[in-house]
């Protein structure tokens, strides 16, 4: 709390204050033309207020909306300072929504101004126009392809920037009455509005403080002892509350550096350069680098594969000890220093992980294998549980208390109880405001005395962590009575790399049944080594030889749900590979890639049905919306097979019977 | 601090030519090889920044007409007028030299050299320290190796390739080759930009990828694009005017509308007996 001063309440205060104390150490750093190009603080002070003059001219005032679209770029997280210093209200949108998508939110959060990446965002803005007419002045910050456009409502960044940096020059008031706007600012003042992206119905608007992401943010540096020394890459979008809690207020809370990525295409090779010393990944962008790896091992040769294998046998079996501070034998320690040099740190440093100090994954459960992998690899690991709701923090793992399956201890000043229902519910100061125009929705989630409904299940274990079994609504029972979670039986499943993503059904079902979509990096270079000829997606994901791949895959799931009491009831008896990718584009996932539970039992349910009837194919049609929003049709026969089920080991049912 | 450049810094060199105004004439140009006629007596110009296309059924003779422009084949009548200066032949160099660059229909890069080393090559002709210093390697060379260096990172930023700025151009997909090719070719900052079906063997995607990228050097740059293509309706969005050759004549020539509604061109393409 060393850096913490009561009278900062809103960012725009931090940002003079960094100015001052941390005036010339790095605050952003942004790689264009192949180059890392820095900003001290001093310097993103000069352009957060340059640029909040320019939008000052154009009519931005106090309490106005202001929507922020596109990648993470230095300038679009100068737009929250910018407008925040204003008093007005950013609401980053994603990037990758769709014009209807976009339209809602837009019309929903009452945006007058917005502020976009590029000339994509600005026609895709353009093209909604007519359904949000409040919105009418629109900033872009690539020129590229928009010179010949209209200009009367829409705004070069550069020129509001170069607008300021004049006023600042010839208006002796204009910095004077600047910062009178950023002493008027206060803790209780909306800071932002994020839009959630929903695995039900409409997006709601989550209203949140300044004291609600100062006082998390700074809750955070002191839980994991955040310095103006870390560097973090901002990769995740700019509309989701961790990266505006992580990229945003933590850096200003703290002083650290946020590095911008070149383009989302390169953020790999980015984070090799930039070595983050705290990282937040969901569990997919993990697996992803694993598979990545694991995938280019196969190809490497035999030396260097054996040389792969051998050490990270051994990192399996003591690097996750030794991470905890564990007692380990002399030999093993030195075998581990020996893996160390060998294969670990050139392994980390190609991650990009050398500097990692602070590691978190959340937003789905991690497969306990894959969390493993990268701890005996001696990165420090965690998870977090968290909500936009919450602004981040409900739980996360301390130093040296680890558990692959559960979510931690509660994070400071948030209060924790599991309701009769075994939904899991939390008090603490970064509970939102309210959901924007939706008060139904928000007693519905808050109570009167500030308890907010997690919508997950989940209870604590005997040490005191939490552990979440899956939404509260989505945890049913089998037609036996028996427990059905299908997240869990979904989450074993993905952890095999050639897994993208699995559906699972049972609630009120004889037994339990899943789709699987095939992971196409996985499963093509396997293709390609095993000479497998295919043509697209849907002809990869029919071929006789995957399905045996994948009938090995479930079969393995089955053996580990029949060694979890509460679970074996639910092996997957019955299941079948999709034939197309389950996309955001067409509603199957969410905007953060969340599978769309009810919107995909509707979409296939011929698929549902002929997996309970026994038919061993079934014809389907299924629409698909193209990137630029143009639908058509696949027709695919999909076959539909049997899986083998595990009985049940001795010690189990002695439990299960005690 | 800023460090996003004048977009207008790598405009083509400017010649004296309004924009508008003829950059090259062809005026009567006949190739054969040995009995077979090629090209028979066509003639058509580009003006300065414009988007001309060529486009003809296979055999037309559209790639032979390209080959004329940028000197790689002399024309047994005619003559080729660009920039002013009249000439009948040509040496490929001496076109890249004059600012004549272009790509070619089956990708011609070097396969083991990088996207960023495959783009620096294009920089080559306008390297002016010998090899003696290049080897050297300090001094002026050093520093005229980080000025093209520049130029190169802005067209690699330009066309939204800094994912495979390292990656071996052998290892990427074809629409990718296709697109550092381009680059490869704006590398030479040229003032006519030739392109030999920029869009063959490309998915819809990549296509429209590709014809952004061509607008977007077009307009940005104000770089004179000459194309054949054979996808019509690409053609057809894309270009300023269109000349059609069939047979080595040319039937047609105009705006896109009216050659789209040119009977000669409908039947051209539908095949009528002939």
């Amino acid at each position: 709390m060393a850096h913490h001063d009561a009278s900062k309440d809103t960012f725009a205060k931090y940002l003079l204050w960094n100015a001052e104390r941390f005036r010339d150490r790095p605050a952003m750093r942004f790689k264009d033309y192949g180059i890392w190009q820095s900003w001290s603080w001093a310097e993103q002070l000069e352009e957060v207020r340059a640029f909040a003059l320019g939008l000052q001219k154009i009519g931005l005032k106090r309490g106005d909306k202001i929507a922020v679209i596109g990648s993470n770029r230095p300038r679009l997280y100068w737009t929250f300072a910018a407008a925040q210093s204003l008093g007005a209200v950013p609401v980053p949108v994603y990037a990758d929504s769709v014009a209807e998508e976009m339209a809602y939110v837009l019309n929903h959060a009452e945006v007058t101004f917005a502020v976009v990446e590029d000339q994509e965002q600005v026609d895709k803005v353009l093209s909604i126009s007519e359904e949000v007419p409040l919105l009418t002045e629109i900033v872009y910050d690539e020129e590229r392809g928009l010179r010949d456009y209209d200009h009367t409502h829409l705004h070069a960044y550069d020129h509001l920037r170069e607008e300021g940096f004049r006023r600042l020059a010839e208006e002796p008031e204009a910095s004077a009455n600047w910062l009178v706007e950023i002493d008027k600012g206060r803790g209780s003042d909306l800071s932002v509005m994020l839009y959630t992206s929903g695995t039900t119905g409409r997006p709601k608007g989550v209203m949140l403080s300044n004291d609600n992401f100062v006082r998390s943010a700074i809750n955070g540096n002191a839980f994991d002892n955040l310095t103006e020394n870390e560097t973090i890459i901002a990769y995740l979008p700019l509309a989701w509350v961790g990266d505006h809690l992580f990229s945003y207020a933590q850096s200003y809370t703290a002083g650290f550096c946020v590095a911008c990525p070149e383009s989302p295409e390169t953020v790999n090779e980015d984070r090799r350069e930039i070595a983050p010393t705290y990282f937040f990944a969901p569990p997919r962008v993990f697996e992803a680098m694993l598979t990545a790896i694991m995938v280019r091992m196969e190809d490497a040769g035999k030396i260097k594969k054996g040389m792969f294998d051998y050490f990270l046998a051994h990192a399996a079996k003591v690097g996750e000890r030794i991470l905890n501070g564990e007692e380990v034998g002399l030999v093993d320690r030195l075998k581990y220093r020996l893996g160390e040099f060998m294969v670990y740190g050139p392994l980390k440093n190609r991650m990009g992980f050398s500097n990692m100090r602070v590691g978190y994954t959340a937003g789905e459960a991690i497969g306990p294998e894959l969390f493993s992998f990268y701890r005996s690899l001696g990165l420090n690991l965690k998870q977090l549980y968290g909500q936009t709701e919450a602004t981040v923090y409900i739980t996360a793992q301390e130093d040296g208390k680890i558990r692959p399956d559960t979510v931690g201890l509660p994070s400071p000043e948030v209060e924790i109880r599991i309701a009769e229902s075994g939904e899991v519910m939390y008090r603490s100061p970064g509970v939102f405001v309210g959901y924007y125009k939706n008060d139904e929705a928000t007693r519905e989630t808050k109570t009167e005395d500030g308890w907010v409904h997690t919508g997950d299940a989940g209870f604590f274990d005997t040490d005191g962590q939490l552990k979440i079994i899956d939404r509260a609504k989505d945890v049913g029972k089998l037609a036996s009575g028996a427990l059905f979670a299908p997240k869990y039986i979904e989450n074993t499943l993905k952890f095999f790399p050639d897994i993208q993503e699995a559906v699972a059904f049972g609630h009120g079902r004889e037994f339990c049944a899943a789709f699987i979509n095939i992971d196409l990096q996985a499963v093509g270079n396997w293709a390609e080594r095993n000479n497998i000829a295919y043509a697209s997606y849907q002809e990869l994901a029919g071929h006789p030889r995957v399905y045996e791949t994948i009938a090995a895959h479930v079969n393995e799931a089955n053996r580990r749900l029949a060694r979890e009491p509460l679970m074996a009831a639910s092996q997957i008896r019955r299941f079948l590979v999709l034939h197309k990718e389950l996309d955001a584009d067409d509603g199957e996932l969410t905007r953060t890639q969340k599978v769309r539970r009810k919107f995909i039992a509707e979409r296939y349910g011929e698929l549902i049905e002929a997996l309970y009837d026994g038919s061993s194919e079934k014809f389907v049609e299924t629409q698909v919306t193209y990137e630029d929003g143009r639908k058509g049709i696949i027709r695919a026969t999909v076959k539909i097979v049997d899986a083998e089920i595990h009985a049940v080991p001795a010690e189990n049912v002695r439990e299960a019977a005690e | 601090m800023n460090p996003r450049p004048d977009p207008n810094q790598l405009t083509a060199p400017d010649d004296g030519i309004a924009r508008g105004g003829v950059l090259l004439d062809v005026k009567n140009v006949s190739l054969s090889f040995g009995g077979v006629k090629a090209i028979t007596d066509i003639s058509l110009d580009v003006l300065k920044g414009e988007i001309r296309a060529i486009i003809g059924p296979n055999g037309a003779g559209k790639t032979s007409m390209l080959n004329v422009i940028n000197g790689f084949y002399t024309p047994q009548e005619g003559a080729i007028i660009f920039r002013g200066r009249e000439r009948r032949s040509m040496k490929p160099h001496e076109a890249v030299g004059q600012g004549i660059a272009r790509t070619f229909q089956n990708v011609a890069l070097f396969k083991g050299m990088s996207t960023l080393d495959n783009i620096m090559a294009g920089r080559s002709v306008m390297m002016k320290r010998n090899i003696g210093w290049q080897m050297l390697w300090h001094g002026p060379a050093l520093r005229e190796e980080i000025e093209h260096r520049e130029k190169v990172e802005e067209i690699i930023d330009f066309l939204e390739i800094q994912h495979i700025r390292r990656t071996p151009v052998g290892k990427l997909p074809y629409g990718l080759q296709k697109r550092v090719e381009l680059g490869r070719a704006l590398a030479m900052e040229p003032t006519l930009l030739l392109l030999d079906e920029p869009m063959a063997g490309m998915n819809l995607e990549e296509k429209e990828d590709m014809s952004r990228f061509i607008i977007d050097v077009n307009q940005q740059r104000g770089t004179t694009i000459a194309l054949i293509e054979h996808d019509m309706g690409v053609v057809m969005d894309l270009s300023d005017r269109v000349v059609v050759l069939d047979y080595g004549k040319k039937i047609a020539d105009g705006p896109p509308d009216e050659v789209k509604n040119n009977q000669d061109v409908i039947d051209a393409y539908l095949g009528v007996p002939h």
